[in-house]
């Protein structure tokens, strides 16, 4: 779709995501990735601001996952520049992103199956000593700092529901509970902007109020939050601000209702054949309902 | 029909399975299992580590250094290769980096072999007397000791001594490695790369590491085996030794700490009293097809089967955990 069709007059401005208070996380310019002919994903701008949950929405294979890939170091990047914070993390590996403070999850949960769930998430911690090969064999030198991370693991499976199953092997989880997992351990990083892709997939809806409550609290820790959803309840719930991608762009953006009203956010999951169709309006009509 | 003497083929399996041939196995099963078990790789070439420090250690003693710089030189030579090996072929997936680390074995046994080279590796004949030091310095008296089939001269215990004193000390070393977060990030690794990658940690520096330590232990495993014979040549680091290491750790159970250790006592004794078996069922005349010359090969068709019988029956060797082994791969 063509995004010169826009009415200014009752949508709100496609593109960047603005920060008013002008403090932006992230920053990214000029994005692209193609798979053969396939722009899988062509993004001018995004700013994300420090502090606030942003949700990314957007058709199946709008390219959401493959943008995430790119701004952590999993997928080359054909061009395009993103600074996190002070640093300029454009090209560089995964493991360097994660240690600038800049953390995802996956679409289909990655955990260590064959690795009790509390050692899962004590993989999380930053700058273990006792990770360090040198240091490996001189207890002495990070027993404390591992008490430290079990105790502060533990809490964090608490936080998650997994308690019951801290002891057991993750890969005996089921696929909602390794979501979890893996948030737990996420967070567990400690970074400064957490990506989460899909966390609610496979969480079942009972749980998924107490979920949102809790990504709900992480900017509170200092944790600043984006991330991939396709339910727009949960978007209107959770997100300060939504950001639209469709085709590889960023089609909108703005606060949930702003976007769930927008027409070409409409008509890009109108012209999706996907049940998120159903989500995107139930969620804009419960928008239009707040205004 | 056959006069066996089970007692006698049983005597020979435990005196093999306490021979320094088991504790090389042993030493070289425990670094394998740093790089198998614990990190997941796939390394088709151990067996160069030990070539390179068995040379190593004999063209220094051969060429006049004391024992201790042979030694140093064999196991820094082991870890250089590690290094050297590791760098380019880490990147790869699992089965290029089986093709590759195979080659660079072969690659080595080659060299060795070749005449160009003969002034300083002995080409084929390789290098011999090259155990005087190390028996010089045998602190225990001259003498025969222990009793009947298990009666070892001096030499001999001092160099089963040696032996599974290393293989001690190194399980103690993987010990310590594997009850580290060092150890929890490595099996991390072998579970998933990506995961691990997304939680800050540098897998490829974590390969390195875990692939040199691997390296060092088989290296010393190398030297061992040089100073117990006395000589090397090309001919003993054939690639086929390498898979009978995979078996000694699969068969004590891979990622545990004995598992090595137990897995080359029990290949070993298995080894010997099949052998045993054979050779008094056959005899001089041979028996049905096997001729007296093809116990040696026979054997193995037997060990084969019978570990391939174990491990239907029990997929996580003799010391591995049940519950590890069927967790499967999401
Ligand atoms: N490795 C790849 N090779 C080729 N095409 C790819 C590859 N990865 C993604 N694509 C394509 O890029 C497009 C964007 O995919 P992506 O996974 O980013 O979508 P998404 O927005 O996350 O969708 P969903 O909501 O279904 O998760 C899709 O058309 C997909 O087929
Ligand atoms: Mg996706």
């Amino acid at each position: 779709m063509s995004t010169d069709t826009i009415d200014e007059s009752r949508s709100p401005a496609p593109g960047p995501v603005r920060s008013s208070s002008g403090d932006p996380i992230l920053v990214a310019t000029d994005v692209h990735r193609s798979f053969g002919g396939l722009r899988a994903v062509s993004v001018d701008h995004l700013e994300v601001e420090r502090g606030s949950i942003v949700a990314l929405i957007g058709p199946n294979g709008a390219g959401k996952t493959t943008f995430f890939n790119v701004l952590t170091g999993f997928e080359k990047a054909d061009g395009g520049t993103w600074r996190f914070e002070d640093h300029d993390l454009s090209g560089k590996p995964a493991y360097y992103i994660a240690r600038a403070g800049m953390v995802r999850t996956f679409q289909s949960a990655r955990v260590f199956p064959r690795l009790s769930v509390l050692d899962n998430v004590r993989l999380g911690a930053q700058n273990q000593a006792g990770e360090r090969f040198t240091k490996a064999l001189m207890k002495w030198s990070w027993r404390d700092q591992e008490a430290e991370l079990a105790e502060r693991a533990r809490e964090l499976v608490e936080w998650v529901g997994l308690g019951p199953k801290a002891e057991d092997f993750a890969g005996i989880l089921s696929g909602g509970q390794r979501k979890l997992l893996e948030l737990a351990r996420a967070v567990m990083a400690a970074p400064r902007l957490l990506m989460l892709d899909e966390p609610m997939a496979g969480v079942n809806p009972a749980l998924r109020q107490a979920l949102l409550e809790k990504i709900s609290e992480l900017p509170g820790e200092g944790i600043t939050v984006l991330f991939v959803e396709h339910d727009m309840d949960v978007v209107s719930a959770a997100a300060d601000r939504v950001v639209c991608m469709a085709e590889g762009q960023i089609i909108a953006s703005g606060t949930p209702s702003e976007v769930a009203a927008n027409e070409h956010v409409i008509e890009a999951y109108l012209g999706a054949s996907s049940g998120d169709l159903r989500d995107t309006r139930t969620g804009a009509d419960s928008s239009d309902g707040e205004l | 029909m056959f006069a066996l003497s089970l007692g006698s083929a049983l005597i020979d399996g435990l005196r093999d399975s306490i021979a320094v041939v088991a504790c090389v196995s042993a030493l070289a099963g425990i670094g394998l299992n740093v790089q198998f078990g614990f990190a997941g790789l796939l390394n088709f070439g151990h067996i160069g580590s030990a070539l390179v420090g068995a040379y190593g250690a004999a063209i220094v003693v051969n060429q006049g250094g004391p024992l201790w710089v042979g030694v140093i030189v064999g196991v820094v030579a082991a870890g250089v290769l590690g290094l050297l090996m590791g760098l380019p072929t880490l990147r790869l997936r699992a089965d290029y980096l089986a093709i590759a680390t195979i080659s660079v074995a072969e690659i080595l046994r080659v060299l060795a072999n070749s005449a160009r080279l003969q002034s300083v590796t002995g080409g084929p004949i390789g290098i011999s007397n090259v155990a005087d030091d190390f028996y010089s310095i045998n602190p225990i008296p001259d003498g025969r000791y222990g009793w009947g089939s298990f009666s070892y001269n001096h030499n001999t215990l001092w160099a089963m001594l040696v032996g599974w004193s290393l293989v001690a000390l190194a399980s103690l070393f993987v010990w310590g490695l594997a009850h580290s977060p060092w150890g929890r990030l490595l099996k991390a690794v072998r579970e998933d790369e990506e995961a691990t990658r997304s939680l800050g940690k540098n897998v490829f520096a974590m390969k390195l590491q875990a692939f040199i330590a691997g390296s060092v232990i088989g290296g010393i495993a190398g030297i061992i085996f040089t100073f117990d014979g006395g000589f090397v040549k090309p001919d003993f680091f054939i690639a086929q030794t390498t898979f009978n290491w995979y078996l000694v750790v699969i068969l004590g159970g891979a990622a545990t700490i004995i598992g090595p250790t137990v897995g080359a006592i029990v290949y070993w004794f298995v080894i010997s009293v099949f052998n045993s078996l054979l050779s008094q069922a056959i005899g001089r005349d041979g028996w049905w097809f096997i001729s007296s010359t093809d116990v040696g090969a026979v054997r193995y068709v037997l060990v084969g089967v019978s570990i391939a019988l174990l491990l239907v029956f029990r997929p996580e060797g003799l010391f591995g955990n049940k519950e590890e082994a069927v967790i499967g791969e999401h």
